[in-house]
């Protein structure tokens, strides 16, 4: 049913921080390693040794840069993933039903046997969170990894998401975000937790902690020209007048 | 946005059926005579092949008849449903009047009001998408149910036209100054409906907006993919505008000429004009599509 329930038990998601994302890209290629072989159809690629790759991955993680007034610049590190929204449109735009929010944890899953393949839900997530399968031609998302937080056939500290488990640098988070006493809530709450593109009305259950704000030096250093130090040397006439200036002291 | 044929010509197709449906169930069209098959027989089979034009579009066609069940929250589960009505009570509506040449009023005006809400129901896929500036700021329903309309209405008289009927010209010259008007409003609206105009922007998309100015310093594949090819659609935007050139000539100049010289020359000039205008329209909504704008292309630097 591709209407949103009235209310969910649980909301189930990740916290990111970005202030500790290195970009190593592990829990990315631990994402794809664990989902293209559980459940449903396996994430494809195209051409993978081919001049022009392409492939179908539930996480990826890009880098931006910032540049505050007044400090020097600093880069982000950017995971994203479904954000398994609270309003998430995705879902209500779906035709078919395969496209639902689970009541008991919140989690967006995907019905693979019920996917025509529209691509409509792609269009209404402002986040980029579903990819079409070319292979297979249903639609991929991230499912929190429900094959392994439930499960008890794997030891429990594996009863995780795969990229929080994988995350060499602890950048990572999983738990439940309606309730206030969990960690996740508190680190929302400590490091100013907060949702992408809010003005989309989306609600995102995962939350971005905001890199910390770098230390700013009393005296700011002086920030090196590196486009002058690449100057060409003069030659002919320039270069003499160069040299004789120079003598000069 | 990625315009696939299969949609350009679904969109198109399914709205000149489905407004041929709303002109002749509101009783328009000779009342004997073999006009009366032609405007039938187009009107289903331009909704009908526009329909299964869409099927091109899926991934997964062998499960489109589950598009039927969504239709409490899905606007394209409701377009399924109610092309299906609409064309199912025009079918009727048509076999009284092909057949035994009686017109079942009621069975027509509710084909043709079940007609208007299925082009509607098309736009709204569209216009729903606050992802997609350009659609949902935009008057995209009145636009396409205009075009549906005129389009209809020329469809009819053309199909009147070939099957030897007499032809009226006033009311096509209406309809397409009409829609011309609505497609210059939907253009003003559009060309100021950018990703940005929804107030998301790179520093909203990452949420670093607040800490200073933020770039895009690495994408996170080297390649292309799916959300690439499908929402950073860029290709051929240079020759916009020669296609709004063509739109406008073959949508509209070129058919209101003919239109006009329809009543010296004869009436099977209608017929040339639909298919100007059916072209033009085409290139229209090329652009539609191709120069529709997401949001999620912040994450990979555009602005
Ligand atoms: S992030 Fe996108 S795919 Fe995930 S729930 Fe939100 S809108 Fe849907
Ligand atoms: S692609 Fe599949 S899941 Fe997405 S809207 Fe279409 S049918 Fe639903």
């Amino acid at each position: 049913m591709t209407t949103l329930p009235d209310r969910v038990e649980r909301r189930m998601g990740l916290v990111i921080d970005l202030d500790i994302c290195v970009g190593c890209h592990a829990c990315a290629v631990s994402c794809k390693e664990w989902n293209t072989q559980g459940y449903g159809a396996p994430l494809s690629d195209q051409h993978p040794y081919g001049a022009d790759p392409s492939g179908t991955w539930l996480n990826r993680i890009h880098s931006f840069e910032i540049e505050p007034e007044d400090a020097p610049a600093q880069i982000v590190h950017f995971p994203k993933s479904c954000l398994h929204c609270e309003d998430a449109p995705c879902v209500t735009v779906c035709p078919t039903g395969a496209s639902y929010k689970r009541v008991e944890d919140g989690i967006v899953l995907v019905n693979e046997d019920h996917c025509m393949g529209c691509g409509l839900c792609a269009w209404a997530c402002p986040y980029g969170a579903r990819e079409l399968d070319r292979a297979e031609g249903v639609m991929k998302k991230c499912t929190l990894c429900v094959d392994r937080i439930y499960n008890d056939n794997i030891p429990e500290e594996d009863r995780l998401p795969a990229c929080v488990r994988s995350c060499p640098a602890g950048a990572r988070h999983f738990g439940d975000l309606s309730d206030p006493g969990s960690a996740v809530s508190d680190m929302v709450r400590a490091r100013g937790g907060m949702d992408l593109m809010a003005e989309q009305g989306t609600k995102p259950v995962n939350k971005y902690l905001p890199p910390r704000i770098r230390d700013r030096h009393a005296t700011a250093p002086q920030t090196v020209q590196l486009a002058r130090l690449a100057e060409p040397e003069a030659t002919g006439f320039l270069g003499w007048l160069d040299r004789a200036l120079e003598r000069l002291g | 946005m990625h315009p696939a044929p299969s949609i350009i010509v679904f969109t198109v197709l399914s709205g000149l059926g489905l407004g041929m449906v709303f002109w002749a169930g509101l009783g328009l069209g000779p009342d004997h005579g073999a006009a009366r098959w032609w405007i039938a027989v187009l009107a289903l089979g331009f909704a009908a092949g526009g329909g299964a034009a869409s099927a091109g579009h899926l991934a997964r066609p062998d499960r489109a008849w589950r598009a039927f069940s969504q239709w409490r929250s899905s606007w394209l589960s409701r377009e399924a449903c109610l092309m299906v009505a609409a064309l199912g009570t025009f079918g009727m509506y048509a076999a009284g009047w092909t057949l035994g040449g009686v017109r079942f009023w009621p069975v027509g005006w509710i084909a043709a009001g079940l007609a208007l809400a299925t082009v509607y129901a098309t736009a709204m896929i569209y216009a729903q998408l606050r992802t997609v500036p350009r659609w949902s700021l935009t008057p995209t329903p009145q636009t396409f149910l205009a075009f549906a309309g005129a389009g209809g209405l020329m469809g009819v008289e053309a199909a009147s036209a070939l099957g030897g009927a007499d032809v009226s010209a006033g009311r096509v010259l209406l309809a397409l100054a009409l829609t011309a008007g609505v497609a210059v409003w939907w253009q003003t609206e559009a060309a100021g409906a950018g990703r940005r105009s929804t107030g998301s922007d790179i520093g909203t998309a990452t949420g670093l907006g607040r800490l200073g100015r933020v770039r895009l310093f690495e994408p996170p594949h080297t390649g292309s993919n799916y959300l690439l090819d499908e929402m950073a659609y860029r290709v051929g935007r240079r020759r916009a505008y020669q296609l709004r050139l063509i739109g406008a000539v073959a949508g509209f100049l070129v058919p209101l000429a003919l239109t006009l010289l329809a009543p010296l020359l004869g009436g099977w000039l209608m017929v040339p004009a639909l298919v100007s205008h059916v072209a033009g329209v085409m290139a229209l909504r090329w652009l539609f599509f191709a120069e529709a704008e997401h949001v999620q292309a912040f994450y990979y630097g555009m602005r």
